[in-house]
């Protein structure tokens, strides 16, 4: 993976340093409130609903056994004994105290970690697929030009006041586990004609209050040229985008506003003036980052292990994980196995200090000490010899770290909500905990199939919820909250906004309306089909007629 | 109009805080300051107002109450649950009481 070089370091160091100014100047009186939010939001410590909480970014979902380790130790010394796993592959910390957040940031330092672009207007924290580098359809490893992009993004003075936020995901794949078209800017790898591979552009992708669905303004850019298209980008966006209301100021609306062929004109024509400068990437340079994200030292092994057969066949409980959670690898003998953060009732993407050691101890005994952070809020361990696996859900199991569910209805997004954010309209965290327990039965679950379900606690849909198959969003009436659901939508390469049911049902209603809608769904799929297959075929009638049957 | 008291959060550690009758504040809701008026809940903000000034608290407003056979409890979900702590059930960790 990555490793800091000096600049780096004493970049990070340097920041930290000075964090600690600020913070001893807040506290002594020297800086005020209103002087020291935009400095301590550019270190990711906002102040939330019970105390302050921090953001801490995990670049691209890529961490290692010992920052894992650091993680847990900040979890336990300065905060709850948890963390909570977020949307963007980052980690929160929801209790955290002013004068602790500089030796915390001293600690991340330590591990080449820090909270920088986790908030504010610019070019956030670059998100990648989870399985980056392990998975069978890849073209290419997007971490390296994620962390091109980081290294690119870092500071970049003319972009650290941009009119909203930036975010930027990018995936290396055929098949969308990034939802790129979800972002103000989507790259995906694929081949031309000539066999080369590059990028597709997509731009102006976002949800929140006005949801978009991504657009393809470029086919196809060759690899070299992709940090001065990003910069044509933000140059056109920082220009004309709106600073003057800010539910109109992401890229989406200047997008939409001016359409997207004009918009690309528009690029491409600021392209042309910076294009084979400065920013254009030499294959040696590209060649030097590769090297950090080299494969790790896998073994020769046959395709199949007659052990790992073996135990499937005669352990279904074991069988059912492997389903639902063990994932084909590029390496002969090799699976990825995702680690849900899901088990019945518990908080979506909460871990405690506990289990984030045992992963880390775990991916170091069967994976190369290696661990990444999937936008789905749970955790993989990318490089595990199959023949191990059957140990390593053992020791999973061990630890509560081991729910058949990825993919699955329960396998819920959800974000932090009415319990602990300060925008929130309507809890999120108990109606994941109420439908995780409804249906805490894998046998249904598998039956049920794929299925996504996101839930928001306000429009600005953290949660991805209009890309949920069910998405659910917590709305306020009147000081009561009630919660809207759409279906439909859909976060893949075949991205789709859901559709709206009806009206919305409260808190007490919800487990049962997402009860009618998955048994409307197994009453009229057909064979083979998965939610989202026979929402298609079926549309919104059969479910709305089952919801408001009663009404 | 409803009645009225004062909440925070303390600077130094984000802590939820309520102004108290002493003019101090209190991590309990039981101890706030609740005002009947919209005058003494003004003299309440600006008491509050005060002690941003002195590096206290941060970011203090008003919400609205009811004093139930003497127990003060606020009126909406958000301040129920910034008074209780998160409503999540049932704990899944060792998160009840810090230090
Ligand atoms: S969706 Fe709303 S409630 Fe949920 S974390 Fe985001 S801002 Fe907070």
């Amino acid at each position: 993976m990555y490793r800091y070089d000096e600049f780096d370091h004493g970049f990070v160091r340097q920041r930290v340093a000075q964090f600690r100014g600020q913070v001893a100047r807040r506290l002594d009186g020297a800086l005020t409130e209103d002087e020291f939010k935009p400095l301590r939001l550019m270190n990711g410590l906002y102040l939330q609903l019970h105390a302050y909480m921090l953001r801490v970014a995990i670049p691209y979902g890529t961490l290692s056994a010992r920052q894992m380790r650091r993680l847990a130790d900040i979890a336990r010394r300065y905060d709850k004994g948890f963390g909570h796993f977020t949307t963007r592959q980052n980690i929160q910390y929801n209790w955290i105290r002013l004068e602790d957040a500089p030796d915390i940031l001293a600690d991340l330092a330590d591990v080449e970690m820090h909270a920088i672009q986790t908030s504010g207007n610019c070019i956030r924290n670059v998100t990648a697929d989870q399985f980056a580098g392990v998975a069978a359809d890849e073209i290419e490893d997007p971490r390296v030009y994620a962390e091109i992009i980081r290294q690119w993004s870092t500071l970049h003075p003319e972009f650290s006041f941009l009119p909203r936020k930036f975010k930027i995901a990018i995936t290396g794949a055929p098949r969308d586990r990034a939802a790129v078209r979800a972002h103000d800017i989507g790259l995906r790898m694929h081949w031309n004609a000539d066999g080369e591979a590059g990028f597709e552009i997509m731009v102006g992708g976002g949800l929140g209050r006005t949801p978009v669905i991504g657009k393809t303004i470029r086919a196809f850019l060759p690899k070299q040229d992709l940090l001065s298209y990003l910069e044509a980008i933000l140059r056109v966006y920082n220009q004309l985008g709106r600073r003057d209301n800010i539910h109109k100021a992401r890229i989406k609306i200047l997008v939409n506003q001016v359409g997207a062929e004009t918009f690309a004109d528009m690029v491409e024509a600021e392209w042309r003036e910076i294009r084979g400068g400065a920013l254009d990437l030499p294959a040696d340079e590209i060649a030097r980052i590769e090297s950090y994200f080299a494969p790790p030292d896998y073994e020769r092994l046959d395709a199949a292990s007659p052990a790992f057969e073996a135990q499937r066949r005669s352990d279904p409980a074991f069988a059912q994980w492997v389903r639902s959670n063990v994932v084909a690898h590029k390496r002969p003998g090799y699976a990825i196995a995702n680690i849900s953060l899901k088990p019945a009732g518990g908080v979506p993407g909460d871990a405690s200090a506990e289990q984030m050691e045992v992963v880390a101890d775990l991916a170091e005994r069967y994976g190369f000490g290696e661990i990444r952070v999937a936008h789905e809020q749970n955790l993989v361990l990318p490089d595990v010899r199959l023949s191990d696996l059957h140990a390593l859900w053992q020791e999973l199991r061990t630890a509560g770290l081991a729910t058949a569910n990825i993919g699955l209805l329960t396998d819920i997004i959800a974000c932090p909500g009415l319990d602990y954010c300060n925008l929130a309209n309507a809890r999120s965290i108990p109606i994941a905990q109420r439908i995780g327990q409804r249906f805490d039965d894998l046998a249904r679950l598998h039956d049920i199939g794929r299925l996504t379900l996101n839930i928001s606690g306000c429009i600005n849909a953290c949660a991805h919820h209009h890309v949920g198959n069910i998405g659910i969003l917590g709305v306020n009436k009147k000081g009561v909250e009630y919660y809207q659901v759409t279906l439909g939508g859909n976060a893949d390469e075949n991205a789709a906004l859901g559709d709206l049911v009806g009206p919305a049902f409260s808190g007490e209603e919800i487990a049962d309306a997402v009860e009618t809608i998955v048994d409307t769904y197994l009453e009229q799929r057909d064979r083979g089909e998965q939610f989202l297959d026979t929402y298609r075929r079926v549309g919104l009638q059969p479910f709305k007629e089952k919801l408001y049957a009663a009404h | 109009m409803s009645q009225q008291a004062v909440t925070a959060n303390r600077l130094r550690d984000g802590q939820v805080v309520y102004l108290a009758a002493n003019n101090g504040w209190s991590d309990r809701l039981a101890d706030a300051a609740v005002a009947d008026d919209a005058d003494a809940a003004k003299a309440l903000l600006a008491t509050a107002e005060g002690d941003v000034d002195r590096r206290v608290v941060v970011g203090p407003y008003l919400f609205d109450v009811a004093v139930e056979t003497g127990a003060v409890r606020p009126l909406g979900q958000r301040e129920t649950i910034r008074a209780s702590g998160p409503s999540i059930q049932p704990d899944t960790g060792d998160r009840a009481v810090r230090r």
